[in-house]
């Protein structure tokens, strides 16, 4: 107690010295802390719009369907089972059927998906009420990537070219009835969605789909012939393993900032053992003992993170909160590089992040600041109370 | 002598290396100090006088002989029981007062009183008690650096004396001070050492030190030349 008391007074003494080393120890708290919690809100915003926008509760597949595989398109539909027709028609679950098209924008020839959805749908978040009453034209929806990339615009005509069940090729004209923005690149990049019974008729597979994105994650979901139902948790399996691949690269970002905070502090504890020999003397000499000044100068050095811990949080937590609150808006659409990333990444600070970071810090600064204190164990205190030691 | 026996030299030697060799510093030295004393141990730069004070004060051991200081042999210490010999029983002053810098004149004080472990509400009273007794009372907020040299021998002394220690060791305590200051201080230890019976041995070779001590003893290439105890008063010189 003694030391930890001595320290303080020590430290507070010390004045700017010690509150430059708190500040920039504070910095890297706050930045570590900021660092990770914007990588968690990104994460958690991915993954909840990757569930609102495209995977919903969990999904049955047609048994052909490969997502990763588009040589199986042609053969993955099949009639909407009728164990699953009433849900249906509750909303309970929505039908999407895909198949392969190509576009002609500005004269140039796309390969694309073409999906059909219920207009009336709610399962997912796809503004499909566009769909509604478009009159004798096809209408069509696109996001805003795809709308980027094609250099097409609300309202524009383009030629769509499929080919039906029965390989034969067709083509309409399709119009642009809106552009909806999503973070989730694989609902909009190189796709297109128009009404189900559309396609259904373009295709000549009435009532079939290719998949069936169930609402409720809760429900128990029965098996049907032909069909496998594929979890919302086993959807995520990928896009969870991408996070915590990044949380490993993440984690390189914050040992990096971790070793800056610590070469501060292991620089502060060496050029202390070196000026200030003779006080480390005088300690000696009035009766405390090599391990008690190795103490003193440990607990110094890991005082920094207290107080730094302190001073973070008085700047830090009302920080953390407003972000969190208000969210940080990127100035870039991380969309167009392929990554999911909303325009506002609304970051989570949970206690279990602060503390961790906290208590990682504090044990870090204790093992830095009683690595170099340890030459103190070795001194001579006539040589330290002359200043002797080189 | 006065009093009882409290320091015991016996064939002290120590060496230091010194290149391939060994330096002697001390050559078989036997002094016996009383309760009381105010002694000085008087010699030139280099004769051992530091290196006397180090081993009586247990910061250095004996290459051979007996340094026996309240009754435990100095060599035989272990580190715990020298610091716990030091820490209750002997007070330190040094040449350039070795003050702790980022530490106020109470907190300087304090601090022998704090590693002690004195409680809270006497400890106060013991460090404002010390400050009386170099009149520095109205200094006890500020910091070494805003005082003078001879204050800042002041704050030292109260240091070392807070504790009441059976013995205070004075590495030339008046090496950087004027005159006024170090009779002014010498004052302060003689009174001290009057009143509380506090054993001071001085290492100097300061002419107004050697005017108040009542021992001499002088050392020469680490021998002692002469010891000689002189008559309370006698030899003083006031400015």
């Amino acid at each position: 107690m003694t030391a930890v008391k001595l320290a303080l007074r020590n430290l507070l003494g010390a004045g700017l010295r010690t509150w430059l080393n708190v500040i920039v120890l504070s910095f890297s708290f706050v930045v570590i802390i900021w660092h990770k919690g914007f990588l968690d809100g990104w994460d958690r915003q991915a993954r909840t719009d990757m569930i609102a926008w495209e995977l919903g509760g969990g999904q049955y597949r047609e048994q052909h369907y490969d997502p990763y595989d588009p040589f199986t398109l042609t053969e993955s539909h099949g009639l909407i089972p009728h164990e699953l027709m009433e849900q249906t028609k509750k909303g309970e679950l929505t039908p999407i059927l895909i198949s392969q098209g190509t576009i002609y924008p500005s004269g140039r020839m796309l390969s694309i998906m073409v999906k059909g959805i219920d207009p009336g749908q709610q399962v997912v978040s796809i503004p499909t009420t566009l769909l509604e009453n478009a009159g004798e034209d096809i209408p069509a929806i696109i996001g805003s990537g795809m709308a980027e990339s094609s250099h097409l615009n609300e309202g524009d005509y383009i030629m769509l070219r499929w080919r039906d069940k029965n390989g034969a090729f067709d083509a309409a004209e399709i119009k642009i009835a809106g552009i909806f923005n999503s973070t989730v690149p694989t609902i909009d990049g190189g796709q297109i969605w128009i009404p189900l019974k559309e396609l259904q008729r373009m295709l000549i597979l009435p009532d079939e789909a290719t998949l069936l994105v169930v609402k409720n994650p809760e429900t128990n979901w029965l098996p049907v012939e032909g069909w496998s139902f594929n979890s919302q948790k086993s959807l995520l399996v990928d896009f969870d393993r991408i996070i915590k691949s990044k949380v490993a690269g993440g984690s390189i970002l914050w040992g990096i900032l971790l070793l800056l905070a610590m070469l501060a502090v292991f620089d502060t504890q060496v050029l202390s053992i070196f000026r200030r020999q003779k006080e480390i003397g005088t300690y000696v000499a009035l009766g405390m003992t090599r391990r008690q000044v190795v103490t003193l100068f440990t607990a110094e050095g890991a005082m920094h993170s207290v107080l730094a811990a302190l001073l973070g949080a008085v700047y830090g937590i009302p920080l953390f909160a407003w972000q969190a609150l208000k969210g940080i808006s990127l100035p870039m659409e991380g969309s167009d590089y392929g990554i999911s990333m909303a325009e506002t990444i609304y970051p989570v600070y949970s206690l279990g992040l602060i503390f961790s970071t906290v208590i990682i810090i504090m044990i870090t600064t204790t093992l830095v600041s009683y690595w170099p204190s340890r030459k103190i164990s070795t001194m001579k205190p006539t040589d330290a109370l002359r200043g002797k030691i080189q | 002598m006065e009093n009882g026996k409290i320091i015991s030299i016996e064939g002290l030697k120590k060496h230091f290396p010194m290149g391939s060799g060994k330096f002697t510093a001390l050559n078989g030295i036997d002094l016996i100090f009383g309760k009381g004393e105010f002694t000085g141990i008087i010699g030139p730069s280099g004769s051992g006088k530091t290196t006397l004070l180090n081993i009586i004060g247990s910061l250095d051991s004996p290459s051979e002989g007996k340094a026996i200081v309240m009754g435990q042999s100095v060599g035989d210490l272990s580190a715990k029981a020298s610091a716990a010999l030091r820490k209750s029983q002997l007070g330190f002053i040094f040449q350039s007062y070795n003050l702790l810098q980022v530490h106020t004149v109470y907190e300087n004080v304090e601090f022998p009183l704090l590693l002690l472990g004195v409680e809270s509400g006497k400890r106060k009273k013991m460090v404002l008690d010390a400050l009386e007794w170099v009149g520095l009372t109205d200094k006890e907020k500020s910091r070494p650096a805003q005082l003078s040299g001879g204050e800042c021998q002041r704050v030292a002394i109260a240091r070392a004396m807070v504790k009441k220690p059976v013995i205070v060791l004075a590495d030339e305590p008046t090496a950087n001070l004027d005159a006024a200051n170090s009779h002014n201080i010498l004052q302060t230890m003689e009174r001290l050492n009057r009143d509380l019976q506090t054993t001071f041995i001085f290492a100097t070779h300061d002419e107004k030190v050697i005017g108040y001590i009542r021992r001499k003893i002088y050392l020469e290439d680490g021998k002692v030349a002469r010891d000689e105890i002189i008559s309370k008063n006698k030899g003083r010189t006031l400015q």
